[in-house]
């Protein structure tokens, strides 16, 4: 499923914002069926502005405002993929897609199974998530948990330029429904790259090793991406080498990746900004501990944010996952009896 | 205190409305009937297309013994259930008949006679209910949505797909149905909104049929009647006589028509009533009288079309033996085509997950694999010991 074509020959700064931009500009450009719709996407382009500029390009018919409801997007985006269209719909903060998920969970996950593959639901459903913004209540949740537990949906989240670019075109390209967890702390971060020729990126369900180390694996994805890079760079001091793979996909989950590096290392720490209990990092520790027992030298460790409700914003720091906690747990994994 | 009462009101202060402020629409022309639109047993009957309601009759005597056969097959453990529309077949049949073959259909889970009156096959359209398959046919061949069984839910899907049929420049309409206790439901709410806001060629009916399992209408909703909520959009609301197949007819065909021309959605609430229990693991005389159920029946569907035609010499004895005649020879192949057992392969499971399988997938399938070939080999060694 990968997407692009070669490495640029030019680069310049590009914000994540940018890139995602660009591959829905792209991807309504390479094909009319490729709709995108959502509340204020139309002439504001979004409130984070990811969808700037679709809707004159393109027409309000292909870049849609909707009324406000997240239920009704996401149904009527049905109705569309039934009829061939290829719907991009936008949940404009992750605790406002709550609304929607009767939908997504009794239909779009399920459709493509309850049809026996008669009537696949290509839609991709963007979905803004995660805090460090300073949101309040009711927009920093990350919600990739309620997403990982429902069969049927395909769940990525991008922690780089070129992802974002990537991902996105892999989702709208891909024949089932994709969850696109946005993290929307990384919206303004900036890489060389070039729009004209983005940098071919692997597919949906690759992994990538981000660092390599050989003392211990940072096994993480979106916001807690660039945290764990500084965190492996402070762990360097510690004697640390840490290696960081960037899961990229959540379901599917990339095993093969995650064990070969795991199994190289001998120790693993899952990173994410989501609670600890049920979410994604419990299932990625069970798996390492069936494929790597025998391989490892301490027992794989979560740092993950405290399963509390989302905490006001003059409190998140102290919620997700930083540097220092990260390296405190890497410290705890010199195990001994 | 009233209003009137309330401090400040009346004041010489209170300022007019803002110059942007007038009403969107006008509410008149939307607002439903003060009475069920009748044309059986009314002078407007005298303009009824003889031949269409000769058409309506068999498939009316038709649709009563499917449900009669469903039911039957639910007892004798064939149907994990059967929500039965005896009583409301007048419904089920003209909301399949208005519609044009590139048309669609968005049933819910009482809506099987309406997908077997579209042309379905009446197998097929029970595979959700016998428990073989979730939905046993191909939607878009078909052109009638999976079965919904989250109420309302297919209502935002309607509205959807008739958008997109319209912004691809294609004649297509779309009726969807659910009954009085979806119109409590958000999603009722939502997709209302949205096929008004974009003027998409909708038909919703909503069948009042009395109870959303056990709750009566008078606590279902406030409102006047259902098709008053239609105003509140910006869509007509029609209230119909749903047991009347020729006022069902005609009210349908003029929202078909209406959608069709770009005049956008209408929402038209059938009152009728459901004679029997909500499915076969409810019991109806929990919470409403015999006498109620006798009054509904005296006003059954059938029966006033038969009077109709026949004091109109549309009809003879010779034209309702056949009618019963078709219906006998569907609920035959009805009952042959149920008594066969489905073959089910268990591998299915894990088929049309995803459109490409994942590592987990074909792990857990491997599985399910190895305890098949294991339980085939102990029948093998079981029936050869040696």
């Amino acid at each position: 499923m990968t997407t692009v074509a070669a490495k640029p020959t030019t680069t310049k700064p590009a914000t994540m914002a940018q890139a995602l931009n660009r591959a829905m500009r792209d991807a309504m450009a390479e094909d009319p069926t490729v709709h995108v719709m959502g509340e204020d996407v139309g002439a504001l382009g979004g409130v984070f502005r990811i969808t700037d500029g679709l809707a004159k390009e393109f027409g309000e018919d292909r870049c849609t405002d909707t009324p406000l409801a997240e239920a009704g997007i996401l149904g009527a985006a049905v109705g569309m993929a039934m009829y061939g269209l290829r719907p991009v719909v936008e949940m404009q903060f992750d605790a406002f897609a709550y609304p929607a998920f009767e939908q997504l969970i009794s239909h779009v996950a399920k459709m493509r199974n309850r049809t026996r593959g008669a009537m696949p639901l290509p839609i991709t459903i963007r979905v803004p998530y995660g805090g460090g913004i300073g949101g309040v209540e009711h927009h920093s949740d990350s919600s990739e948990a309620y997403y990982v537990a429902t069969p049927g949906l395909t769940v990525v989240t991008p922690a780089t330029v070129e992802d974002a670019y990537g991902l996105l075109r892999a989702s709208i390209a891909s024949d089932d429904p994709v969850v696109f967890l946005e993290p929307k702390r990384l919206y303004w971060s900036k890489a060389d790259w070039s729009p004209e020729a983005p940098a071919a990126v692997p597919g949906i369900g690759e992994a990538l090793v981000r660092r390599t180390g050989t003392s211990a694996t940072l096994i993480t994805y979106g916001p807690s991406l660039p945290v764990c890079m500084e965190a492996a760079e402070a762990a360097r001091e510690e004697g640390w080498d840490l290696e960081v793979v960037d899961l990229r996909s959540l379901v599917p989950f990339d095993e093969e990746t995650v064990v070969a590096s795991v199994r190289r290392t001998g120790r693993a720490v899952v990173v994410h900004e989501s609670g600890g209990f049920g979410g994604p990092g419990a299932e990625i520790a069970a798996r390492v501990t069936e494929r790597c027992f025998h391989h490892l030298e301490a027992p794989v460790l979560r740092v993950t944010g405290f399963d509390i409700p989302y905490p006001p914003p003059m409190l998140e720091k102290h919620h997700l996952p930083g540097v220092d906690r990260i390296l405190d747990t890497v410290a705890r994994l010199q195990w001994e009896n | 205190m009233t209003v009137q009462e309330l401090p400040g009101a009346g004041a010489s202060h209170r300022s007019t409305p803002p110059p942007a402020w007038r009403p969107r629409t006008d509410a008149a022309p939307l607002l439903p009937d003060p009475e069920p639109y009748r044309v059986l047993g009314t002078p407007a009957a005298d303009r009824l297309d003889p031949e269409l309601m000769r058409r309506c009759y068999a498939e009316l005597v038709r649709g009563r013994r499917y449900n009669a056969q469903a039911t039957a097959l639910t007892r004798q453990g064939r149907l994990a259930v059967y929500p039965s529309t005896v009583g409301q077949e007048a419904c089920e049949i003209a909301a399949a008949m208005v519609l044009e073959e590139q048309d669609w259909l968005f049933p819910s889970y009482r809506d099987t006679l309406a997908a077997v009156a579209r042309g379905l096959d009446p197998v097929e359209a029970l595979t959700l209910l016998r428990g073989d398959w979730h939905t046993g046919y191909d939607p878009r061949e078909r052109r009638i949505a999976p079965l919904s069984t989250p109420l309302a839910t297919q209502l935002p899907h309607a509205v959807g797909l008739a958008h997109a049929a319209r912004l691809r420049g294609d004649d297509v309409v779309a009726l969807a149905m659910v009954g009085d206790g979806g119109t409590s439901e958000g999603d009722f709410h939502e997709a209302m909104n949205f096929a008004a806001v974009w003027q998409a060629p909708v038909v919703f009916l909503v069948q009042n049929n009395g109870f959303a399992i056990s709750v009566p209408l008078a606590k279902q909703t406030a409102a006047p009647t259902l098709a008053h909520k239609a105003v509140g959009y910006g869509m007509p609301g029609r209230l119909v006589d749903g047991n009347d197949i020729a006022a069902m007819h005609e009210v349908l065909s003029e929202a078909v028509r209406r959608a069709r021309a770009g005049g956008g959605p209408t929402m038209i609430e059938a009152v009728t009533y459901r004679i029997e229990a909500h499915t076969n693991a409810d019991d109806a005389t929990r919470y409403r009288g015999d006498a109620e159920v006798e009054a509904w029946k005296a006003h059954d569907p059938i029966q006033l079309l038969e009077r109709e035609l026949t004091a109109r010499g549309l009809l003879d004895e010779a034209g309702i033996q056949a009618a019963k005649d078709a219906a006998e020879e569907m609920a035959a192949a009805l009952r042959d085509g149920m008594n066969a057992e489905p073959v089910l392969d268990p591998m299915d499971l894990f088929e049309n997950v995803y459109a490409q399988q994942t590592g987990r997938l074909r792990e857990q399938a491997a599985m399910l694999r190895a305890e098949l070939d294991a339980a085939e080999q102990d029948a093998a060694e079981e029936e050869d010991p040696s």
